[in-house]
């Protein structure tokens, strides 16, 4: 081709036919992925798909076993992520690599600080935290760059990692799910943001479960599946939906977002009364066999804190829990789980799997005694009832002896499901069950949602994401700093009187 | 192209991925052993390698006690302390006072679990960190087994305390048959119950054990006690084998016991490692001060080397790790 120099030229980043290799598992085959000055390139694909390893590639975390990368039109080699760095390849990660008791200018300028003196060099801490407020605040963010950053909110860490991204002169900044940790108000900040740094000419790659957001931020998005390229459009000018994109995401139709099954609700299962803890006040609610629950409230609202509470993780103050209709303690969560309560915990990473055991230990730890033959854990009865489950929740493993830590996101929450329905609960507590995990994955959460409250168990579902709360529950509480501020049906429910409550505009005083 | 696929069945063999650090320090164990075979001829002799089994019997089982505490990410300083208070204490009153060696063997026993208890209290419910506690915990036990004693020597047993470090049951030593016992004990217990799945699920990620019902303070109570009884056992075979006991006893076994451990391959941070990783750490260790004996080098140098072992085990395993 006559103009191929031209075209080669406004790539910062070309990569093509990279291939990437694990024992036993071929994570990219011959992906292709380009990247041009000042474009958000959305990388779009389910979990397992080669995200995170393409992203590791880049950043030089990984080597690739094959392919061409081509940096700023040249061949360089990334050999790790100093390397990326100083070549102006940096990633804001979902967790943030900041040291908690420095604070944000220590932090921005970690590794490159501004240093004075002849012989002796000493950092210049005036430009130092001169330069770090001017450049937070030509981020829009003003903030006191003297406190230890752990002293932060998520949103303005986040906006601190965006900052140690531009001292490094970064051309290419790498997100990674940037909005799965921060409210919605401060997502459009982020939004902001990322629309200064296109101006600037820095190219974006942005990743991201919310398809929504690819029209408010993306210009082109490429999409993987099992390790294969499948497609890079133009978001604008291709005009292709968000079906298109799941089906493609997903490589088959998904009937439905939110397949709910309607079940007849049954006797009152779980009774709360007055209760009030450390970040709630006087929660009443109760649950029925078969009803799936919502609970819905800005982050911070003390939606997790009252199922913890529940659950014997937390503190309670005052009121009464009824299980079964009859008054019950609960000092901690092997009573709960005793009782027959079990709660998915939000943070899948931290709390709800022991990363470095099998995929076997994690599915029978919450109720070990099941397996047991005399005093000892018996075999037969573990592999049967692990290998029914991986079948059934099809979580995709070489092996049930497999640690947890090499799954994707996916199927790391299918194994936390599957360790809660073998406890055998009656009531299971959702904290963000599809937070973070793919659209096909997704429904495959909500199916098994279905298949539990079909078998007569309650479920208390806890989401930020409103069309899921719609699209899912029975009924939806709203919460607005500790205290519940609406009960509703679902079908008197819309998502404006859900914001309204949630933000404490709905309270009859 | 064979190359290639022999290292790609190293990396998926099973057997490998789930004991693979017990599997680096074994080799160790089997190449030391042939180049002391053939740098001094006295090493395979039978009465030499039940020597070396019988001198590393007591690292062993106190090693079994660290492995326990480390499983959970935790660390014991005062095990030393803990057998020299276990031990010292019944053998002066054995010598001094005629107290019965069935007792004084019952007293070691309680002795110890009582010392782990108490550790193991003040760590879970003061949620002080175990490196602190037992620190700590290592100064007043070795005090106490001072004050208690006089800081006299007491020697000459009775019979049945002599039999625990120096009777033979056939041809096997009876620390031996101790060692065995409680490793196999141990392996099962690791293995085969809840308990052991919750020792490895806390060392795994403490709050996610908690959030599934396990009852981490408890587990961690229970370990510690475990710890306890056996430095008391160490300490009676100890005893038994020196036919004299003293409050300055076993100063320093704590950090052979941890350094058996970190060679048998288990994590540090906690969560992965078993039992019999540390039995072969244990023997290591004897193996390589036995044959260094053998050649008459010093103790000086003993030590020395003792120390590039512990690192260079640990390396390796980091290194193989990495590859991963």
């Amino acid at each position: 081709m006559l103009d191929s120099e031209t075209i080669q030229d406004e790539y910062v980043l070309e990569m093509r036919h990279i291939r990437k290799e694990f024992p036993g598992v071929l994570a990219l085959k011959d992906v292709d992925f380009t990247l041009k000055k000042g474009e958000v390139h959305a990388l779009l694909g389910e979990n397992g798909a080669g995200k995170s390893t393409l992203i590791k590639i880049i950043t030089g975390a990984y080597k690739s076993d094959g392919g061409e990368v081509k940096l700023y039109g040249e061949s360089l080699k990334i050999d790790d992520p100093i390397t990326a760095q100083n070549y102006g390849i940096s990633a804001v990660y979902q967790e943030f690599n900041l040291i908690p008791y420095l604070d944000a200018a220590q932090n921005i300028y970690l590794r490159k600080q501004p240093l004075v003196g002849k012989k002796l060099k000493f950092i210049d801490k005036k430009t130092m935290y001169e330069n770090s407020e001017r450049m937070l605040k030509e981020l829009g963010i003003n903030i006191n760059v003297k406190i230890p950053v752990r002293n932060l909110s998520v949103a303005y860490q986040q906006m601190v990692e965006i900052a140690k991204a531009l001292v490094w002169n970064s051309k290419i900044i790498i997100f990674d799910e940037p909005t799965a940790v921060i409210t919605e108000e401060e997502s459009e900040k982020l939004f902001k943001v990322i629309r200064t740094l296109k101006e600037k000419g820095v190219a974006i790659i942005y990743i991201s479960h919310r398809l929504e957001e690819l029209n408010l931020i993306g210009d082109r998005a490429t999409i993987l599946r099992d390790g294969e390229h499948i497609d890079t459009f133009d978001i604008e000018k291709d005009n292709v939906d968000i079906d298109a994109i799941i089906r493609k995401m997903v490589g088959r139709d998904l009937v439905e977002k939110f397949p709910k099954v309607k079940v007849p609700v049954g006797e009152e299962i779980l009774s709360v009364e007055h209760l009030t803890g450390d970040r709630f006040k006087d929660i009443s609610f109760q649950l029925h066999r078969g009803e799936i629950l919502g609970i819905t409230g800005l982050v911070g609202a003390g939606r997790t804190e009252i199922v913890k509470a529940i659950f014997g993780d937390g503190r309670i103050i005052s009121g009464d829990i009824f299980f079964n209709g009859k008054k019950v303690k609960i000092k901690d969560p092997t009573d709960a789980i005793k009782l027959g309560i079990s709660l998915v915990p939000e943070d899948r990473k931290n709390e709800g799997l022991v990363q470095i055991l099998s995929i076997e230990n994690n599915i029978i730890l919450a109720n070990q005694r099941r397996f047991l033959k005399g005093a000892l854990f018996s075999n037969s009865k573990i592999k049967k009832a692990c290998n029914d489950m991986v079948g059934k929740m099809r979580i995709v493993t070489s092996g049930l002896d497999k640690q947890v830590k090499f799954l994707s996101g996916g199927n790391q929450q299918k194994v936390v499901l599957a360790k809660w329905l073998t406890a055998y609960s009656q009531v299971v507590i959702f904290d963000e069950p599809t937070r973070g995990i793919d659209v096909g994955a997704k429904v495959e959460v909500y199916n098994l949602m279905n298949q539990l409250v079909e078998n007569g168990v309650g479920i208390i579902m806890i989401s930020s994401e409103l069309p899921e709360v719609l699209g899912m529950s029975d009924r939806i509480i709203v919460l607005y700093e500790g205290k519940m501020t609406a009960e509703l049906m679902t079908n008197e429910a819309d998502q404006d009187r859900i914001l309204k409550f949630a933000t404490g505009g709905g309270i009859v005083k | 192209m064979k190359n290639i696929s022999l290292r790609e069945r190293y990396k998926n063999s099973k057997l490998l991925t789930k004991y693979g650090a017990q599997f680096s320090s074994f080799v160790a164990l089997v190449i030391l052993c042939i180049i002391l075979a053939f740098m001094t001829s006295r090493f395979l002799r039978g009465e030499n390698i039940m020597t070396v089994l019988l001198q590393s019997s007591i690292n062993s089982i106190l090693a079994l006690g660290m492995t326990f505490i480390i499983l959970t990410g935790n660390i014991d300083l005062s095990i030393g302390s803990i057998v020299a208070l276990a031990a010292a204490v019944p053998g002066y009153l054995m010598v001094n006072n005629g107290l019965s060696p069935v007792l004084a063997i019952l007293m070691a026993l309680v002795l110890g679990t009582v010392c782990g208890l108490i550790n193991g209290l003040i760590i879970t419910k003061l949620n002080i960190s175990a490196f602190i506690v037992t620190l700590g915990a290592m100064n007043v036990w070795r005090g106490l087994a001072l004050q208690l004693t006089n800081g006299s020597t007491s020697y000459e047993f009775p019979n049945l305390i002599k039999v625990l470090g120096q009777g033979y049951i056939g041809p096997v030593p009876v620390p031996l048959v101790i060692t065995i016992i409680v490793y196999v004990l141990a392996s099962i217990l690791l293995s085969k119950t809840p308990f052991g799945l919750s020792t490895y699920a806390i060392g795994g990620n403490e709050s996610a054990s908690k959030l599934s019902g396990i009852k981490v303070n408890r587990i961690k109570i229970e370990l510690f006690c475990i710890n306890g009884f056996l430095c008391g056992l160490a300490g009676l075979v100890l005893a038994g084998r020196l036919n004299s006991t003293m409050g300055v006893m076993a100063t320093g076994y704590e950090l052979d016991a941890i350094a058996a451990v970190a060679i048998g391959g288990t994590s540090m941070l906690g969560g992965e490692g078993n039992a019999w990783g540390s039995l072969i750490g244990a023997l290591l260790m004897g193996i390589i001060r036995n044959g260094l004996n053998l050649m008459s080098v010093t103790p000086y140098m003993q030590t020395v080397a003792v120390g590039v072992i512990i690192i260079f085990a640990v390396a390796i395993d980091a290194i193989r790790s990495k590859r991963r």
